[in-house]
């Protein structure tokens, strides 16, 4: 199954710290599946894209990815959506604590 | 009635969906399709990335499953606008490319899946230049069937 996601932001010093886990096959080429993987990752803050990722069959299965963004403040908005090959879609939405 | 009300719903619902699929965010086909690491490189615009100290890669020396290898990179080149990894033995080299914007720091941590030992490469993108360094990473056991 693809979909559920989980998502921690958390303040640094300096800098909020992403972490965020999808859940998905990602399968490759070389598994007797049929071929099932994440293309692109978009992480926003306040609604402003932070980071644009771009990922392949190689990334393990259930997705783990740490981001940081410089600054930020308890309460912004942190948005994470994917899109895989298949054009299913996920996002999380949290706000810093 | 309330059977055709949902049809329609169903089916407005679906349209509305499809200029968003439409949207897609670009995936760049030829650099993950590419079967060399040179090719790869090409792929993401660095042909010839110059070697740099600034650009770490912390990954363990050792990973016993190919499956779940976390690796983490950080530039600390001014300027540095993406990263990208690539696993040079992997049979498609390109495992990820992220772009930072608005205040998001050239730093990521992820999982990857390693199918033999191989070298680890970092590519950084900065003021249009192209930095790179690598590390091997011994795997016990493959991990790309799955």
């Amino acid at each position: 199954m693809a979909g559920a996601m989980k998502m921690r932001a958390t303040l640094g010093s300096g800098y909020t710290d992403v972490r965020v886990l999808m859940t998905h096959p990602m399968t490759t080429a070389q598994s007797n599946q049929p071929l099932h993987f994440i293309q692109n990752i978009t992480v926003k803050q306040n609604g402003k894209a932070v980071v644009e990722a771009q990922i392949s069959q190689a990334i393990s299965r259930n997705p783990v990815f740490t981001f940081r963004i410089k600054g930020g403040a308890k309460g912004d908005k942190i948005e994470v959506s994917w899109l895989d090959n298949k054009g299913e879609t996920s996002s999380i939405e949290a706000a810093v604590a | 009635m309330n059977n055709l009300r949902r049809k329609l719903v169903g089916v407005a619902a679906l349209l509305l969906l499809k200029p968003f699929a439409a949207l897609a965010a670009a995936w760049n086909k030829d650099a993950f399709g590419a079967k060399t690491p040179q090719d790869a490189l090409k792929g993401i615009g660095a042909g010839n990335p110059a070697p740099s100290n600034d650009l770490a890669i912390e990954a363990p020396q050792i990973a016993e499953n190919g499956a779940v290898v976390p690796i983490e990179v950080s530039s600390a080149i001014a300027g540095t606008t993406a990263i990208a990894v690539i696993i040079e033995k992997n049979p498609f080299p390109l495992a990820a490319q992220f772009d930072f914007q608005n205040g998001a720091l050239p730093y990521v941590k992820l999982n990857v899946k390693m199918n033999e030992t191989s070298d680890v490469r970092a590519v950084a993108i900065a003021g249009g230049r192209q930095y790179t360094a690598s590390k091997e990473i011994k795997v016990t056991i493959g991990g790309c069937g799955g």
